[in-house]
């Protein structure tokens, strides 16, 4: 509802207190959104064009920081980790959500008590999560110890300290984190999905597994999507849980763009390349998340 | 649907599985937090002579003493107590503005729209999506033009800016529900702007406001790349300073000590979800569906 259109201006004091007050109690915000996102994602380009190291220079320098960012290994590989990581943390939280919101889905005994224990992970902060998993994957002391001790002596498990899969620790403990989450999300599209449809179905005669591959499955469409949008979002600026699990190491093996981008930026003294690896990190992010909203946005006005 | 479902899932051997399924799921979510606990109740001996899942003999508490009090974050050796008092002194006001400001904005944009109102509200929406290392370094600069020394004031800033996105959106779309004939009769009556809002809106707000609440005392609390940027030394959050502690290598490894000072780290979030789960979980969804 409209309220202020309504008010013939100039009338009275209140009505025009009632036409100015509201955008002036707003404009504060306007302003923070203006400046703090938009203005400030221009000014990182900016930086990103320009000679800044130590301190911000705004001599202009082309694409110099793009070229030295993209001639860069490191830069490469932190793509490649993220990649990796984003891929499987997202893919896998998703399966493991899905799975766990039908199964609770069963008229279960004791479901609000099973949700509270998948979905507290969500409250932890990924440093409390990365601490945790540190020490649970710790090769002397941690999982491979227990296992030794429960006598499969041959057990090895050192996913943390070998550079050729340290990454899958940090999707370990990422699924661990979200993807109760993600069950929660499943578990209200399950609960919005229209009684009738699935009576029908049974009294055609399909089977559970088909019932809930073409009709239930599909209809959680747009759960999948949001979804997916928050993971893949997590995944991209993904940046405390390596800090805290692996800090990015053994080497360089999990570093991810996120750590690139603070170091160059913040410890190393090299705000330009910073900035340039900060655009690519919204390109990215941008690239995920764009091609599936305007999809998504055209699939709605088609009705 | 469950209902219809349930009769074609009454085998008892299928169900015993999904049961079992369901446990062992639940046992795997618990068991880092099983982990965490009884490790930092044991001895640093008895860690290294027992397992992950090997009770403590005797209780020991000196771990948790350490880690508030004395463990070693770096060159300091204070424990974690006072970044826990830095996070709560930069959180409660964070938490109190972001809230106050976008119960406001959420005011505006369902019942004082203007034009161009709906456009903000998108611009803001989409705000939600940014990776915030995109506006970090920008960020630190006007801190410095600013001279904004103070990293309690400086994390608040940010948290305020950065917060009211989602503010915003959960009172937007809980005030679009509310019938747009109740703020019309208030003026009717004489009622203006401020009035409407204290008198009629924002009673029937407490549960908008519960979520809204818990989502940005999570958020605060576990952030750690604003805190890691934009304060320094003594002035760290939480999240910071058990980081630090982790990877401070100074003489034996006290694994003990990390895992007490990540329960500390936990416990304000961990009893906010216990109080308030049912709006926890809301804030994640309504967080989820984004307008």
């Amino acid at each position: 509802m409209t309220a202020s259109r309504q008010g013939a201006p100039g009338i009275s004091l209140g009505r025009f207190a009632d036409l100015v007050l509201p955008k002036l109690v707003i404009a504060p915000t306007v302003l923070t959104c203006l400046i703090g996102f938009y203005g400030f994602i221009g000014w990182t380009a900016w930086l990103s064009f320009t000679q800044s190291r130590l301190l911000p220079n705004y001599e202009w320098a082309g694409i110099e920081r793009y070229e030295q960012l993209f001639g860069d290994d490191r830069w490469w590989h932190s793509m490649q980790h993220l990649a990796v990581f984003g891929v499987l943390f997202v893919g896998i939280s998703l399966i493991v959500g899905l799975l766990m919101a039908v199964l609770l889905d069963q008229k279960i005994r004791g479901e609000g008590f099973l949700r509270t224990i998948y979905l507290y992970p969500m409250a932890l902060s990924f440093i409390v999560t990365g601490t945790a998993w540190k020490w649970i994957l710790n090769p002397g002391l941690g999982l491979e110890k227990l296992m030794h001790d429960l006598g499969w002596s041959s057990f090895v498990f050192d996913w943390i300290i070998n550079p050729d899969t340290a990454i899958y620790a940090v999707v370990l403990a990422g699924v661990w984190q979200s993807s109760g989450f993600v069950m929660a999300l499943f578990l209200a599209g399950l609960r919005g999905i229209d009684d009738s449809i699935i009576k029908a179905a049974q009294i055609d005669g399909a089977s559970l597994p088909t019932i809930y591959a073409r009709i239930i499955i599909p209809s959680l469409r747009p759960v999948f999507l949001s979804a997916f949008m928050i993971l893949a979002h997590i995944a991209v600026k993904s940046f405390d849980l390596v800090m805290a699990l692996t800090g990015g190491g053994p080497g360089f093996a999990t570093d991810l763009p996120s750590i690139y981008m603070y170091q160059h930026g913040f410890t190393r003294g090299q705000l330009g390349l910073g900035a340039a690896s900060a655009m690519m990190m919204l390109f990215t992010a941008c690239a995920v998340v764009m091609p599936l909203l305007y999809s998504e946005l055209r699939r709605e006005k088609r009705g | 649907m469950a209902n219809a479902v349930q009769a074609r899932s009454q085998f008892s051997i299928g169900r015993t599985l999904i049961y079992a399924v369901l446990v062992v799921m639940a046992l795997w979510y618990l068991a880092p937090l099983y982990v965490m606990l009884t490790t930092s109740l044991k001895s640093l001996d008895e860690i290294r002579a027992g397992n992950l899942l090997s009770l403590p003999g005797t209780v020991h508490f000196d771990a948790w003493q350490t880690a508030w009090a004395s463990a070693c974050t770096g060159v300091e050796c204070g424990g974690v107590k006072g970044f826990f008092g830095n996070s709560l002194k930069m959180m409660i006001p964070a938490v109190l503005i972001s809230t106050l400001v976008g119960a406001f904005n959420g005011y505006i944009l369902s019942m004082w729209r203007f034009k161009g109102s709906d456009t903000f509200f998108m611009a803001l929406l989409i705000g939600t999506f940014l990776p915030f290392q995109v506006v970090i370094l920008p960020m630190a600069q006007v801190m410095g033009m600013l001279g904004l020394e103070n990293s309690t004031g400086r994390l608040v800033l940010v948290h305020v800016v950065y917060g009211l996105q989602f503010t915003t959106l959960f009172f937007r779309n809980y005030y679009v529900t509310v019938p747009g004939e109740l703020v019309k009769a208030a003026r009717i009556d004489g009622a203006g702007f401020f009035r409407i809002f204290f008198k009629i809106l924002l009673p029937l707000s407490i549960p908008t406001i519960m979520v809204c609440m818990i989502w940005q005392v999570t958020q605060i609390w576990n952030d750690f790349l604003f805190g890691v940027v934009f304060s320094s030394g003594e002035s760290q959050p939480m999240t910071v300073g058990l980081n630090n502690l982790v990877n401070t290598s100074t003489g034996v490894k006290q694994y003990n000590v990390d895992m007490a000072a990540a329960i500390i780290a936990a416990i304000p979030t961990l009893v906010v979800y216990a109080i308030g789960s049912k709006y926890f979980v809301r804030g994640l969804t309504a967080g989820a569906v984004k307008g």
